[in-house]
């Protein structure tokens, strides 16, 4: 594929997220970080995760800069004084498990989200990733490498959140989740879109199973894989998140401590369930009334392309399956035309026949690659996209969550004072004074509830302004990746036939 | 729902040899200009221009069916002196079972499409009934060329009345003789497979060409149904850039930031569609046409090795004969002239089919080469043009 080559490291998108003074001058931030990205020539490509092996890093990392903020985190501070910036030496350090976590560079550099147009080696990759999952005794660990390079300097107090400029750790699946779990409580309540991990179960999403070897373990690995990767990226491009410390110490410890609260029938779990039911219940007996036509309009574009996206899906999704297909009819074409081409006695013809033979099975392998491509590239974007805008669409119901409990409050509070009134016609003085308390304290909550709502209007106004700009860019890019699959192909089919055309005038 | 298919009569086909170049001695040219389809049945008008004196008319055409065309091949292949002749393949039945029945899924499924989509999968099908037609057509003129081209075939009577009875030929189809001598004739057929595969040879040339025509008759039917299946995948991606192409386009409508590359994508996945469509038809066409004529034409080439199989049968039987009648002393010359009569008609039969046989290889390894190197320009050219439109939009999208 002629899809750039150049590896932008991660950093350099994080490399502008990580210029950050707090978090209370977010809509600055949001504009410098925008401006950063804007104007980096080579612009980072969302959808994939850039991999940079730790030998292989020809650019040589920058070092880093440690200024750190003193009102940081303690966990922070402690991670900088720990760590030393030389690459070499801290390979020891971050490496408490066996080596093979952080050494093993061919093998992580393989698994990158490029899809090479070698693809035939693919299965090989797999069985080195598979190899390495199964060492591990017990469950899912991956081998990410996330290079994150140096922050430019941006005003005085730029800070580096990260203390290295490569790192790299292990993580288990439900490592992911518990992250994702933990970054939706803390904010997607008050109106962030947070990237939604990738499911627990990504079987059967593609129906047609290739018949000719069983490469349906090495896919569901590579999917998830893949998945994980976006996932993460998504959420590291995000300015508020990457910021988070649940996200640095993910991204950056050597241990974790054990997600546990991701385990279906732990006490959470249950409770992640109950509350996800009561959502659902509430949504339905909320009425709000939306003053702001704004959000009245966003809900029902978001609800109109979801339902375009998830159609879109589904036709790609077929797209897959036939393009599999088509493959896999491709090479019982070619074995049978190798036996014609055998069974043929006329010289000429039988070696022209032999030919078509080959230029079919390597059309194969093209369609092949090409139905890789369908996937992990289109059929994976817009199945991300979907999941996102369910995430979007709850936020805003978060939105009237918070309304809600501000009417509440205002109910309660006029309750309240509908109570002191009466108590003071009774003349009732020892418990007028606690009514008396209760109205403050109502009048708070009010106060409170509205400054709330407030709060999560503008952010979800703010976040989705952001989600359509990354919507749209990331869609381009992946689209331009996608089509650029599609011209290889073609070109690739141009190159067998012309090659075939002499063989088939040589018949005489 | 297919009554609303046609009409496809008004078209003109042009001439086409896909597999030889047949149809070049002028004093007999036969083409099927055009045809009708009225609901199930095909009517093909055969047009006939010719110099030679036996035909009452210079040019002239007729009004044919399909079964007609399986009337005059038959009547030919129990036409003794034509033993030794490999008898040109009937044309199979036109088959619009596959386009119709996806005709009837398209309105089964009509609601749950766009209306644009749903026009376009039905132009997609009625560029596949067309497609049926266009072969059918295609395989019906073939037969009738070999005829023409053939220098005993197309001087056979009944060949000539096909050619030039101005009137329904159904009269004489339905001859019951003749209907049940074809179902026997395909019954003996089976245990001629035995008889040719067991009957030892001794000309040099006939046991090459057994060995030969058996194995290469499994394994070109093995590659002509291979060959279909991977059409038929083709089309269904082919039809699958139509859907993808609809929901982008009413993506692109129903969204307010100006995705302005959904739309144009949405119209190169269009133009993507049709060149596919024409990928899987030419290949089609080419390939598995091609090697669908040249299975049944091996087919007939069999057939003629059975025939001289049992000619030589029937001498060994008279011989035998000869020799009981001789032991007898009863009958002998009866036997004897008996004898004489199928030595006679074997070695007529052995002298043609090798004639036959070694001009049916020119024509196979010709018709090979043509198609092998017309489908490999067309998928370059089809190549080129997706291409093209790929990255035209991919310039367009990078650009903006």
């Amino acid at each position: 594929m002629a899809a750039e080559r150049d590896t932008p490291p991660l950093g350099s998108a994080a490399a502008g997220l990580a210029d950050f003074r707090e978090p209370e001058d977010g809509e600055d931030l949001f504009v410098s970080t925008a401006s950063t990205l804007e104007s980096s020539p080579s612009s980072p490509e969302p959808a994939s995760l850039q991999v940079e092996d730790v030998s292989a890093n020809s650019n040589g990392p920058k070092t880093a800069e440690i200024l750190i903020d003193d009102d940081q985190d303690d966990l922070f501070a402690e991670a900088t004084e720990e760590v030393s910036l030389d690459s070499p030496e801290r390979e020891p350090i971050l490496s408490d498990g066996p080596s093979p976590a952080i050494t093993p560079v061919t093998p992580t550099a393989l698994i990158s989200n490029r899809i090479e147009p070698k693809v035939i080696g693919v299965p090989s990759m797999f069985e080195r990733s598979l190899d390495e999952v199964e060492e591990e005794a017990g469950g899912d660990l991956f081998d990410i490498n996330i290079s994150v390079s140096d922050p430019e300097k941006v005003g005085k107090t730029s800070l580096t959140i990260f203390n290295q400029s490569e790192f790299s750790v292990k993580r288990r699946f439900s490592d992911f989740l518990g992250l994702h779990s933990k970054l939706a409580s803390k904010y997607m309540h008050i109106g962030y879109i947070v990237p939604p991990a990738p499911e627990k179960s990504i079987v059967g999403m593609t129906k047609v199973k290739v018949g000719k070897e069983d490469l349906s373990s090495t896919e569901f690995v590579e999917k998830r894989r893949s998945a994980l990767e976006r996932y993460l990226m998504r959420t590291v491009k995000h300015p508020t998140l990457i910021q988070d410390p649940d996200v640095i110490q993910f991204l950056e410890s050597s241990e974790l401590p054990r997600a546990v609260s991701t385990q279906a029938l732990s006490g959470a779990g249950i409770l992640r369930m109950v509350n996800k039911a009561a959502d659902a219940v509430n949504k339905m007996t909320i009425k709000m009334n939306e003053s702001d036509a704004w959000f009245e309009e966003k809900q029902q574009q978001f609800e109109n392309l979801d339902q375009q996206l998830r159609k879109l899906h589904a036709s790609v999704e077929a797209l897959v399956c036939h393009r599999k297909e088509l493959s896999v009819n491709t090479a019982s074409f070619a074995r049978s035309a190798a036996m014609l081409g055998n069974s043929e006695d006329h010289t000429a013809l039988s070696r022209a026949l032999s030919q078509l033979a080959e230029v079919e099975e390597k059309i194969d392998q093209l369609h092949q690659e090409q139905a890789y491509a369908d996937f992990y590239l289109f059929s994976e974007l817009l199945g991300d996209y979907v999941r996102l805008i369910t995430a979007v669409k709850g936020v805003f119901d978060q939105r009237m969550k918070t309304w809600s409990k501000w009417q509440d409050a205002q109910v309660m509070l006029q309750k309240k004072r509908e109570a002191e009134a009466k108590l003071h016609l009774a003349n009732k003085p020892d418990k007028l004074q606690q009514a008396k308390d209760e109205i403050k304290e109502w009048e708070g909550k009010v106060q409170q509830g509205e400054r709330d709502f407030e709060q999560i209007s503008k952010t979800i106004r703010k976040e989705v302004g952001r989600f359509e700009k990354e919507r749209v860019k990331d869609f381009k890019v992946v689209i331009i990746k996608y089509l650029e699959s599609l011209v290889h192909t073609q070109q690739q089919l141009i190159k067998y036939w012309e090659a075939f055309l002499p063989e088939a005038k040589a018949i005489a | 729902m297919s009554s609303s298919f046609l009409p496809l009569s008004e078209e003109m086909f042009q001439a086409r040899s896909v597999s030889v170049d047949l149809n070049n001695d002028a004093s007999l040219l036969i083409d099927i200009p055009d045809a009708l389809c009225e609901r199930d049945k095909v009517k093909f008008t055969v047009h006939t221009k010719t110099t030679l004196g036996t035909f009452q008319k210079p040019e002239f055409s007729v009004s044919r069916q399909h079964e007609d065309f399986i009337w005059l091949h038959d009547t030919l292949v129990e036409t003794e002196e034509y033993a030794g002749l490999i008898i040109p393949p009937a044309p199979p039945k036109p088959d619009f079972e596959s386009p119709r029945e996806k005709m009837h899924k398209l309105g089964e499924g009509e609601a749950s499409m766009t209306k644009e989509e749903y026009a376009k999968m039905k132009q997609e099908l009625e560029a596949e009934y067309l497609a049926v037609f266009k072969k059918t057509v295609q395989v019906h003129e073939i037969f009738l060329q070999r005829l023409s081209s053939h220098p005993v075939f197309s001087k056979d009577r009944n060949f000539q009345i096909f050619l030039e009875y101005d009137q329904d030929l159904s009269v004489r189809r339905k001859n019951a003789k003749e209907m049940f001598g074809g179902f026997f004739k395909n019954m003996v057929k089976t245990a001629d497979e035995v008889l040719i595969s067991g009957t030892k040879e001794v000309d040099e040339f006939f046991d090459q060409e057994k060995t030969f025509l058996l194995d290469y008759f499994s394994k070109i039917k093995d590659a002509t149904s291979k060959a279909e299946k991977m059409t038929r995948s083709h089309k269904n991606v082919a039809d699958d850039y139509i859907h993808v192409s609809a929901t982008l386009n009413s993506l692109s409508a129903e969204d307010s930031t100006p995705l302005k590359h959904l739309e144009k994508l949405a119209d190169l996945f269009e133009k993507l569609r049709k060149v596919e469509g024409r990928v899987a038809s030419d290949q089609e066409l080419k390939l598995t046409e091609l090697l669908r004529y040249y299975m049944r034409d091996i087919q007939a080439a069999k057939d003629l090795l059975y025939r001289r199989a049992r000619a030589l049968a029937d001498y060994e039987n008279a011989n035998k004969a000869l020799d009981k009648a001789r032991l007898k002393s009863k009958d002998v010359a009866q036997a004897q002239q008996h004898q004489q009569q199928c030595l006679q008609k074997f070695d007529t039969l052995s002298e043609s089919g090798k004639k036959e046989l070694t001009s049916f290889k020119g024509r196979r390894v010709l018709a090979f080469r043509k198609n092998l190197i017309e489908m490999a320009e067309l998928e370059i050219k089809h190549a080129k043009s997706n291409m093209a439109l790929l990255q035209g939009c991919v310039e367009l999208l990078k650009s903006n």
